[in-house]
């Protein structure tokens, strides 16, 4: 099998194995500053994770990002991408082996869809039909009809396509890591949501190690396997799962950038059918407003405040009621899960597991 | 190099040629070059200014302009006067006619493009403010267009001197210019010295026009442009 | 010379005798007959030369423009100095500059040519600078950040991008040069200016200035159009952005 100019065994022409990536006591002063951007950053993210790097401006997420991937400089400290430190080589080779995706995205206006997305392929001198295949695959992975979008230049494309393209660029060559600042920031609200959840199912599939920097907390909980929460000076404040965090904010910090809401964002990462339901009674079962299991607690709970005391029927994919909700049950759960002290319940910690998706190796 | 020394000489001696007496004092030839041209960059100017700034104004004519700019840099001066010469033989009449072909189109393509690349949210807001087209025109776009009416101005002055010297070969005699396409009398000294004078001359008039264009340039353009850095400072695009 | 230069007033009669045309002999506006008879002689050497004059100070000047370009690109202390220096040299006159080349150089095409390119420096750098400031800030960031080295990235994102600014300042320089190379002649004798400094001589003799001056005029269009037509075909992205809104 020949090997090409990457760090990584060659998998099927799919999705060849993701790496670990782990800071160790990484600082960064920029000359003249008498603060240092960064102080003493360690963390650890684990192969096929998505790390949400998130904060206030000034925190240092975008420069800790861009370290990373030698874009800045290293001030202090060590980062190891699959156990090698990135020092180890040239920027330009170790840039090419991580996908790299910013906000405004920077497609090459010069050229076509198809020529940005083989550029690190075209850079580590892959033949040029295994190229065109792979480019191909990937316009197809990011929702985009490879016969009609490939031609076409960036000026054509709408803001989201120009993203999907950004995405399947950084993905061309297979990276272990992806590196994403702020990638849904200049999209409008509404197709922001549909990029989210896109890039979520892709990620279900191609379990890439993601960090993944972005000023928005609500886009935090929902994309993060785990967030960090930094500082001022890239401290880190907390760095944990997205319902730990919002279960158990480690301090006044936190519990303040989580927002005064916490309460209401946890029930957005627990869906209907991960909650012990009640029995469903063929009576109240026939008149009652029915949702999905697949549907957060925080949907059902904005419908039953609007159902007069009318229960809510669960309903499976098929469409076959699962189980009753009404309001006095739903805060008895959520109470009997506060009350939960150390430990995890159960029933949080399955919904935790489904929430990292760590599902084996 | 010697020639060098020569023609300094030369100038010093104010365009004396021994031997040949009567012939034109240099300062007289380097004056009368500068009358020549300053009568056809004016008359240039009240053509070309005015109708390249309403032209901008209005948002039209871009291709005539633009156009106009192409053809007016493919005009070989030479042909132009000699085409003067064959048909209306070279007085200064004529002459001044060639420098004025010459002269119009930079001027008026970089009014134009002056008074257009004005920042059109600036010129609503005027409006809006209750300015009436010839208050937009005067307090808006002519001082935020200074500097590309100036680089005009500046590459026709500079087309008009050339040409002046160049009327010379044509025929043409009183400029500078006469020295240099008259070696058999000046000597290749002589040719050398008049040159050197020619490009002074040139020099200080670029010279006294960009402190003009920084004169009549408004404050605030200027601390804009300084941020833009050097090519957006005195050396505004002409084209 | 000095006859003419002498008795400024009145009109010289030329002599069209030697012609053996009656449309030349009475110096006719245009006459079709001479320019057949003296286009492999006189016009076709003339237009090749001027061609080749052209060419050789536009390529010259355009390796040093974008070399300086380059220069200023990176280290921006160098932009200043460069453009006083090719300003300089372009508000020299061009009758000026060729007899002060002459004087070290000699009468040859060493001084011509050097005298040329300088009047396409300004323009060339100007342009080449600018397209090169072009290029959005993101888009280097990125091609930086998927690993292309400086020298990739230079030839492969920033260059192509600016080549609009550059075939534009390209253009200029073209057709400023071919008018320019009409005055060579004085110190080198080669170019359309020959014809024209002939058909002065006599006259002037109409049917040659018009061939001539008119050639010149229609060889710098021909330039022109077909520098815009490489353009359009070099940069196929420029033109997609005209046709589709965002």
């Amino acid at each position: 099998m020949t090997r090409y100019d990457t760090a990584q065994p060659e998998g099927q022409s799919a999705y060849a194995e993701a790496a670990e990536l782990e800071l160790r006591h990484v600082s960064k002063l920029y000359p003249g500053q008498r603060e240092p951007a960064i102080a003493d950053l360690s963390l650890t993210v684990g192969a096929g994770e998505v790390c949400v790097l998130v904060g206030p401006s000034g925190s240092g997420k975008t420069t800790a990002m861009r370290l990373i991937n030698r874009m800045v400089p290293l001030s202090g400290g060590e980062i190891l991408l699959g156990g090698r430190s990135v020092l180890d080589r040239e920027p330009r080779e170790l840039r090419r082996e991580i996908g790299y995706v910013i906000q405004q995205i920077g497609l090459f206006p010069h050229q076509t869809v198809t020529e940005n997305v083989a550029t690190v392929p075209r850079l580590l001198g892959w033949p040029k039909e295994r190229t065109r295949a792979r480019v191909r695959e990937l316009l197809t992975l990011t929702g985009l009809d490879a016969d009609e979008m490939g031609p076409r230049y960036p000026a054509q494309l709408s803001g989201g396509q120009r993203q999907r393209v950004g995405v399947a660029r950084a993905l061309a060559a297979d990276p272990p890591l992806m590196l994403m600042d702020e990638p849904f920031g200049a999209i409008d609200p509404i197709n922001r949501a549909n990029l989210q959840d896109e890039f979520l199912a892709l990620q279900a599939k191609v379990r890439k190690t993601v960090v993944f920097v972005t000023h928005d907390i609500d886009e935090a909980i929902k994309m993060g396997d785990r967030i960090a929460i930094l500082r001022e000076g890239g401290v880190l404040a907390q760095y944990a799962t997205p319902k730990e965090i919002l279960a158990r904010p480690a301090d006044e910090f936190v519990a303040q950038f989580v927002g005064a809401d916490r309460g209401i964002k946890r029930l957005s990462l627990t869906t209907l059918g991960e909650l012990e339901l009640l029995a469903p009674d063929g009576r109240a079962v026939d008149g009652a407003r029915r949702l999905s299991e697949r549907a957060s607690v925080k949907d059902a709970l904005s419908v039953l405040l609007t159902a007069h005391g009318e229960p809510l029927a669960v309903v499976d994919a098929e469409g076959s009621v699962t189980g009753l909700l009404t309001l006095s049950h739903l805060e008895r759960l959520i109470t009997e899960e506060a009350d939960g002290a150390a430990g995890e319940e159960p029933a949080a910690s399955a919904s935790a597991l489904a929430a990292t998706g760590e599902s084996g190796p | 190099m010697s020639e060098f020394g020569e023609a300094f000489e030369f100038i010093l001696r104010d365009g004396e040629v021994p031997g040949y007496p009567g012939l034109p004092s240099l300062v007289h030839l380097a004056l009368e070059t500068l009358k020549v041209g300053a009568i056809g960059v004016a008359i240039s100017i009240v053509l070309a200014l005015p109708l390249g700034v309403w032209l901008g104004h209005i948002h039209r004519g871009s291709f005539f302009t633009i156009n106009i700019g192409n053809i007016g840099r493919a005009l070989p001066s030479i042909a132009v006067l000699a085409i003067g010469d064959a048909f209306f033989g070279l007085g200064l009449g004529v002459v001044e006619l060639a420098l004025v072909v010459l002269a119009f189109a930079p001027i008026v393509t970089n009014a134009y493009l002056g008074v257009v690349e004005v920042d059109p949210e600036l010129v609503d807001a005027a409006r809006g403010m209750g300015m009436s087209e010839w208050e937009v025109l005067r307090r808006v776009e002519l001082p935020l267009a200074v500097p590309l009416i100036f680089a005009g101005i500046r590459t026709a002055a500079l087309f008009v001197i050339s040409t002046a010297t160049i009327a010379s070969l044509a025929g043409f005699s009183g400029t500078l210019g006469d020295v240099i396409a008259n070696e058999t009398s000046y000597h290749f000294s002589g040719v050398l010295g008049a040159a050197i004078c020619v490009a002074a001359l040139a020099l200080t008039v670029e010279g006294a026009l960009a402190l003009l264009q920084r004169a009549l340039t408004p404050r605030g353009v200027k601390l804009e442009n300084r941020s833009r850095g050097a090519l957006a400072d005195t050396f505004a695009v002409s084209t | 010379m000095i006859g003419r230069l002498a008795a400024a007033g009145g009109p010289v009669i030329p002599n069209f005798s030697q012609h053996s045309s009656s449309c030349a002999v009475h110096n006719r506006l245009f006459c079709l007959d001479w320019v057949k008879a003296n286009w492999s002689p006189v016009l076709w050497p003339a237009l090749r030369q001027h061609v080749v004059l052209t060419m050789i100070a536009v390529a010259i000047g355009f390796v040093i423009a974008l070399s300086l370009a380059l220069l200023a690109h990176h280290h921006r202390w160098a932009e200043r100095p460069t453009l006083i220096v090719t300003t300089f040299l372009y508000t020299i006159p061009s009758l000026a500059l060729f007899e002060l080349l002459v004087a070290p150089v000699g009468e040859n095409i060493y001084a011509a040519e050097i005298a040329l390119v300088s009047y396409t420096l300004l323009i060339l750098f100007r342009n080449t600078l600018t397209g090169l400031r072009s290029v959005p800030a993101e888009v280097l960031e990125a091609a930086e950040g998927m690993g292309m080295s400086r020298r990739q990235a230079l030839l492969q994102v920033e260059l192509p991008l600016a080549l609009p600014s550059i075939v534009a300042g390209l253009r200029i320089a073209v057709v400023t040069i071919i008018a320019l190379a009409t005055i060579v002649y004085t110190i080198y004798n080669r170019g359309l200016g020959v014809p024209i400094h002939d058909a002065l001589g006599e006259g002037p003799f109409k049917t040659e200035l018009i061939a001539a001056g008119g050639m010149a005029i229609l060889l710098a269009l021909l330039a022109d159009g077909l520098l815009v037509a490489m353009q359009r075909a070099l940069t196929p992205w420029s033109r997609i952005r005209e046709r589709t809104r965002p």
